[in-house]
């Protein structure tokens, strides 16, 4: 069965177009591409709405509501709105939206979402003690050359294969 | 010259636009490229699909080459962009913990805000755990994360002047590891196809 939905978008055609969009995020806005630092954003905004004082007394939030601007008025926040759009975009000319739990066949939903959970508390904490994602800081940084971006690709990647081979039965079933 | 907006030839307005633009084709390439296929992302790890790398690779050396030559020809200065600072400590240690969060969570937050908005259930819980996280670390910031965090402190390091090579002949090497990823995670990915079910092979697109 090969339908369309199945189908994607040929891998270099894709990396190379990425690509183009870093160098306009660049040149246009000074910006690279980022992602956790947009949903840095948004916490940073929940709390300042709940309690301003508080934001303004912790040193990590403080520098993102001294703005006389909200701190979700952000270059970020509006690409990552921009992201969502897109990436619905995609989806419906190729057919694929859907609610669907992504997974390897082996695993239940349950245990599924679970992980989920815990892997995004993880990259909560690794992005904003490692200053940035695997776009912010790993992609953009590299496109400039940057030091911290090619330390964040071998942690991310290197530590990730280790991770990998302990928790294997995560995405594989068995060995055939 | 650019970049514009740091430079105040762009008004805030356009600024905040063209970010939501160029949004909309990142989260386009990242569905269509199919990053937003939990198991094809895990794919890296383990060879069995090769997507991740080659798309992350070719845009690295796209975006690199192009900028290298634009910073040369005078069309962009890149020492006024968003350049990150190094602080090396924290960066290869939440790194770790990234890496970590990848292999159990499937995702890293960019595929994964593509993933949910297209209907991906375990993306939405994902970045559940992602707000989670963030609020945590910043309520134990002070206490537990700011030396940590601020450690290891190099400022705006090039790579190519740390290991001290010309910027021209690290692209170069640069290109030439990335090649041959592509090369070895095909191989990789085709010796998995042959012992694959039909059914894998299909969920992969591969």
């Amino acid at each position: 069965m090969n339908t369309k939905k199945n189908k994607y978008m040929n891998s270099y055609v894709a990396g190379f177009l990425l690509g183009l969009l870093i160098i306009a995020a660049y040149y246009f806005s000074g910006e690279g591409l980022g992602s956790s630092g947009g949903y840095r954003d948004v916490a940073i905004g929940v709390i300042n709405k709940v309690s301003p004082d508080y934001a303004q007394s912790n040193s990590f939030t403080s520098i993102h509501v001294a703005n006389d601007h909200s701190p979700t008025h952000t270059w970020l926040i509006y690409e990552l709105l921009g992201v969502i759009f897109g990436a619905i975009l995609s989806a419906a000319l190729y057919g694929r939206l859907k609610f669907v739990v992504g997974k390897a066949p082996h695993i239940t939903n349950k245990k599924r979402l679970y992980l989920a959970i815990i892997g995004g508390v993880l990259w909560g904490i690794g992005t904003q003690l490692g200053r940035g994602c695997t776009s912010g800081l790993v992609l953009s940084g590299m496109a400039v050359n940057s030091l911290s971006g090619y330390i964040g690709l071998v942690a991310i990647f290197g530590f990730g294969f280790i991770f990998a081979y302990i928790f294997k039965s995560l995405w594989i079933k068995k060995i055939r | 010259m650019g970049p514009l907006y740091p430079q105040d030839l762009l008004n805030p307005e356009y600024n905040l636009l063209i970010g939501a633009l160029i949004g909309v084709g990142f989260g386009f390439l990242l569905e269509a490229s199919g990053f937003t296929n939990t198991r094809k992302l895990a794919g890296v790890f383990y060879g069995y699909d090769a997507t991740v790398i080659k798309v992350f690779f070719t845009a690295a050396l796209t975006a690199l080459i192009g900028l290298f030559i634009m910073h040369n020809m005078g069309i962009i200065d890149i020492t006024l962009t968003f350049y990150p600072k190094t602080f090396w400590i924290p960066t290869l240690i939440g790194g770790a913990i990234m890496g970590l969060g990848f292999v159990i969570g499937g995702f890293c937050p960019g595929t994964s805000l593509s993933a949910a908005a297209t209907g991906k259930v375990d993306a939405m819980a994902f970045i559940g755990g992602v707000m989670l996280g963030i609020f945590g670390f910043i309520f134990t910031y002070e206490s537990l994360w700011k030396s940590l965090r601020i450690s290891g402190k190099m400022g705006k390091v090039d790579i190519a002047q740390w290991i001290g090579i010309k910027e021209g002949v690290f692209i170069f090497l640069f290109t030439i590891i990335a090649i041959l990823s592509f090369v070895v995670f095909q191989k990789w990915q085709d010796s998995w196809k042959r012992k694959m079910d039909d059914s894998d092979i299909d969920d992969l697109g591969i």
